[in-house]
């Protein structure tokens, strides 16, 4: 490629990944030159503009063209500006976390890193949203995971920590490496990896026999990417991971994270299963054949995810299944396949993102009060501080979906779609029953928050067990708590700018 | 006049409490009840002056109100797939029980003057459960009444786990969970009428069904109106589903019982009516031998049950559910007499409960007890109290002259003209009525005393408000039923045109 070719591209749509990259590079820099003993707070201060400047150009772009530059491999579309926008609004509410986390146990050694890590999983997730290639959006996996994988280690001197990172390491590693082993039998009968120019191939696949080698291949990036959602039964590593890592990577992995698995599970799946023919052109789609599949690993995952979070003590790991259980819900919109479906998870994850980042800033600020996680030790909070345990209480609510509320209009959406179409009568009624099950692990945390005394130690200490919020959670609790409530009474603002400006049904296959 | 106001003021009138409570210091204990009892009447008050257009002789539709709310779409640039309205209004049956849920929860915000702690985060409950209830009796439409439904469930959820008596954690949890098991069962039915027909208002979707070219097979409505049963069942509630109510009842602060056996089992009566019966009425007939099955065991099992409890609670528990049997009765019916007194039987036990319940309260804030044994012979004590205790148990077990008469007399009549032996069984539940109340009641005003009741202070003062509202209230539709008939006239047209067609 000669360099006017290279300038000729339109670098312009990539300006969020840039400046993203252009800070890592300045942190980078500036943690080196930096005094040893400074505070490397400052790094995370301006890891937070960078991120809202981002999400200041994403804005920008909304309402344009479909957009891609490099062969295809990077595309600017409504779909990509949608989740690009979550993913920067959860990536900023998870360094205001990081800034107000005290730093022990060999973290304070590495707060600078503990930042642009940070930036550069968020990187890897912004080019997953916007990869048009196989290639790219494996990249943006990777650079993804890699820096998740040190970050959930990052407190060396704590056993949980690298546990926690251990496990993640090697079950990413496997992950990762079934997905792209599914994904060659899609290079190797198409020759090519761009996900429409598959899309176009498969489609006029003649031969049927070459369709089970495709089913094939759909079931192992399921199988793969199942592991990224944490989707049972391939769950088993969350709550190790979830429990061990620091507060702020534990909401980085359950809300960043799980926002890029089902970017790249909506984008594989239905570019190129949603296209692949099973007998000859014009018959169904494979992903509409193996639609039973995707129902039982749906049903599988909010059962497992809220019985199992029945039984939890430790609160991360109760978060840990939770989120297993809400990765369920959101499958039950990857499955029913409606024309709502962009919309209803794109909303279920901004409900989530903004329930699941409060609880999080609550489970920081009250384990670093108490020293460990236990759900006991929110014991009394209602007493102890009362804005905080009515925020909580608000969180919760939001979490098992009563009305009101964001979560609430979130399980609506999905569930209407189960409906609407070919009515999945099971699949709706395992979530609607499941999600009575989470009525008592989200209501037992509440028990404990209003109803029981505080310990009569921390009683006794008086002054002392008060507690004073840190300005970055104080951030991070407003937002949740008004996003929460917003979206919970209006959700039509989300949904008008959707629909103004992001028309992702009509974006994503052209 | 535009009146369009009138409802949504109404419903949300309790919030201004709420907010105003928030800024008030948590330990003033006197102006935090003020507050709370304050908060109540603006609903109240335009309750009442509600019913009075009415008898005024103009038209409830003048309050109906509805505006864009939630909508789902597909593709950009199409229309909505689904919208979801924000509508409120009123017809004669809902305008009765929305007077009825202003005038007991203005009662049980002075009854909670018992409340020993942590007065206003009881208070902000209570003022939102409020809303709930408001919200539950004019939703014209289903999400909006299941929203409603839902919002009542917390502060319930609280307010019983934290204000209760020693097991009030169970009796919180098998609260939600029936109740949120109900709803969940309630938001698929909604979900599938929803998908199916593209509305949840409930005039459209009467419509709709009864349409012959409606898009839901026969099958599949007799599936819906079975799940409803169940929904509406765990709320009534009709005997297998009852257990979580008995706990409730014995655990959860005076107050809230008032409102809890006053309005909130009333929801399932009320939803029954309206959207069971007036949805799916061809179906409904087709059950109303197992409704009138299962409303003469609730009736009997009610009965004899409290007829061995030693624990005044339990009897009225248990009385509870055996009167929610007769509305049950009252509805298998399925013609005028029957219906309207199921109706009737839904106003008036709300009232008759409310009563005895605020009494237990009034008894057990003296005495540390409810067991009738310990309280045997409290009208030397307390005479006043103990007549009106009298007077409400009378009014229970239908004495002619009071509310629970008229109810009562017209549902088996309906019943009677329908499957006369079942009726014949169900008479049964009548005279056991009489018994366990009159064995409860008189065990304790003239029993056998085991104590001194000298020096315990009868009713007095500001508790004399409910005890009187109530009494009078319970006498007035007793001896002149028609402040309850007339309005529900046109209710009662619209469902017999619905079971006629």
């Amino acid at each position: 490629m000669s360099f006017d070719q290279f300038q000729s591209l339109n670098w312009s749509i990539m300006t969020p990944e840039f400046i993203i990259l252009a800070v890592i590079a300045i942190l980078v820099i500036m943690d080196l030159f930096m005094p040893k003993h400074m505070d490397r707070k400052i790094l995370g201060w301006i890891g937070i503009a960078a991120i809202l400047a981002a999400m200041v150009s994403v804005f920008g772009m909304a309402g344009g063209h479909v957009e891609s530059i490099l062969h295809d491999t990077f595309r600017l579309d409504s779909f990509a500006i949608a989740f690009k926008l979550l993913i920067l609004g959860g990536g900023a509410l998870v360094l205001f976390l990081a800034t107000s986390y005290k730093a022990t146990d060999g973290l304070e050694r590495y707060t600078g890193e503990f930042y642009y890590l940070l930036l550069s999983a968020l990187l890897g997730a912004m080019v997953m949203t916007s990869s048009g290639d196989l290639i790219t959006l494996y990249i943006g996996l990777e650079l993804l995971s890699i820096p998740s994988y040190i970050l959930a280690g990052i407190q060396k001197d704590r056993l949980n920590s690298n546990e926690s990172a251990m496990k993640y390491v090697i079950n990413g590693g496997i992950s990762s490496a079934i997905a792209l082993f599914g994904m060659s039998y899609v290079y190797g009968l198409t020759g090519s990896t761009n996900l429409l120019e598959i899309a176009g191939q498969l489609s006029m696949l003649m031969d049927g026999q070459q369709a089970y080698l495709l089913g094939l291949s759909f079931l192992m990036i399921l199988v793969g990417l199942g592991f990224k959602l944490a989707a049972a039964p391939f769950h088993m590593w969350a709550p190790d991971v979830y429990q061990g890592a620091p507060t702020p990577v534990t909401a980085f992995l359950s809300v960043v994270s799980k926002t890029a698995g089902f970017v790249i599970v909506v984008r594989i799946l239905l570019t190129v299963f949603g296209s692949a023919a099973t007998n000859g052109p014009g018959s169904i789609p494979i992903l509409l054949d193996m639609q039973n599949y995707l129902a039982v690993i749906a049903a599988a995952t909010m059962i497992i995810g809220n019985v199992v979070a029945l039984r939890q003590s430790d609160i991360k790991r109760m978060f840990a299944y939770s989120s297993i259980a809400h990765a369920g819900y959101l499958l039950v919109a990857v499955t029913t396949l409606t024309s709502n479906m962009f919309y209803s998870i794109w909303f279920y994850l901004l409900a989530y993102l903004f329930m699941n980042m409060g609880a999080f800033a609550v489970i920081q600020v009250v384990s670093e009060k108490t020293g460990s996680t236990k759900i006991a030790d929110f014991a009394g909070l209602y007493r102890r501080s009362p804005w905080l345990a009515v925020t909580m209480g608000i969180l919760l609510i939001s979490l098992a979906g009563f009305p009101g509320t964001a979560g609430f209009i979130g399980k609506l959406n999905i569930f209407v779609g189960a409906f609407a179409g070919q009515p999945h009568y099971v699949l709706a009624s395992v979530m609607i029953a499941t999600t009575v099950v989470s009525y008592f692990y989200y209501f037992g945390v509440m028990t404990q928050i209003f109803f029981r005394p505080a310990p009569a130690a921390s009683e006794g200490e008086g002054e002392g067990s008060k507690f004073n919020l840190p300005f970055g959670i104080v951030v991070v609790l407003i937002v949740a708590v008004v996003g929460s409530v917003l979206f919970g009474i209006m959700p039509n603002i989300a949904l008008d700018f959707m629909h103004n400006n992001l028309d992702i049904v009509q974006d994503f296959f052209s | 006049m535009n009146l369009s106001w009138v409802l949504t003021t109404l419903v949300f009138s309790p919030l201004l409490g709420i907010v105003v409570l928030a800024f008030m210091p948590k330990t003033q204990e006197k102006a935090i009840k003020f507050v709370g009892f304050l908060a109540t009447l603006p609903a109240l008050a335009l309750a009442l002056a509600a019913y009075a257009h009415y008898l005024a002789g103009k038209k409830l539709s003048d309050f109906t109100i509805g505006h864009e709310w939630i909508q789902f779409r597909g593709m950009s640039g199409d229309a909505p797939i689904f919208s979801v309205y924000y509508e409120l209004g009123l017809s004669g049956f809902q305008l009765l029980l929305v007077v009825l849920t202003a005038v007991v929860a203005t009662l049980a915000a002075i009854a909670a003057r018992y409340v020993k702690k942590e007065w206003k985060g009881y208070f902000m409950l209570f003022l939102l459960l409020e809303v709930g209830m408001l919200g539950v009796f004019t939703a014209e439409n289903l999400i909006l009444f299941f929203i409603f439904f839902e919002i009542t469930l917390i502060p319930t959820f609280f307010l019983i786990g934290k204000w209760g008596y020693f097991e009030k954690e169970k009796a919180a949890y098998s609260f939600l969970i029936y109740n949120g098991l109900g709803s969940a069962v309630l938001l698929i039915v909604i979900m599938i009428l929803f998908a199916k027909t593209g509305t949840t208002n409930i005039d459209l979707l009467t419509k709709i069904m009864a349409d012959p070219s409606a898009p839901l097979s026969g099958d599949l409505k007799l599936g819906l109106l079975i799940s409803l049963l169940i929904a509406f069942g765990v709320k009534l509630p009709i005997f297998p589903l009852h257990s979580w109510m008995l706990k409730v009842h014995v655990q959860a602060p005076p107050s809230v019982v008032m409102i809890h056996s006053g309005i909130l089992l009333k929801i399932g009566a009320y939803g029954l009516i309206r959207f069971g019966m007036g949805i799916f009425p061809a179906q409904f007939e087709t059950l109303a031998t197992l409704i009138a099955i299962l409303g003469v065991i609730n009736l009997l099992y009610g009965a004899f049950l409290a007829f061995i409890q030693s624990d005044f609670k339990m009897v009225l528990a248990y009385s509870s559910i055996s009167h929610m049997g007769i509305v049950l009765i009252g509805l298998a019916a399925m013609n005028e007499a029957g219906i309207q007194g199921a109706i009737f039987q839904v106003v008036s036990h709300g009232l008759i409960s409310a009563l005895l319940f605020f009494l237990v309260g009034v008894l057990y804030e003296r005495t540390d007890t409810s067991l009738i044994e310990n309280l045997g012979g409290i009208a030397k004590g307390m005479p006043i109290a103990a007549g009106f205790l009298l007077a409400g148990a009378m009014a229970s077990l239908g004495l002619p002259g009071m509310s629970g008469f008229v109810s009562e007399f017209m549902a088996f009549l309906g019943l009677f003209k329908e499957l006369p032996w079942l009726a014949a069984v169900g008479t049964i539940g009548i005279i056991m009525t009489a018994a366990y109340l009159l064995r409860a009641v008189l065990g304790m005003t003239f029993g056998k005393a085991h104590r001194e009741f000298i020096g315990f202070v009868d009713l007095k003062g500001v508790e004399f408000v409910p005890v009187v509202v109530l009494t009078a209230l319970i006498v007035l539709i007793g001896v002149y039923p028609s402040v309850l008939s007339s309005p529900l006239q046109a209710t009662l047209e619209t469902i017999m045109l619905g079971l006629g067609g």
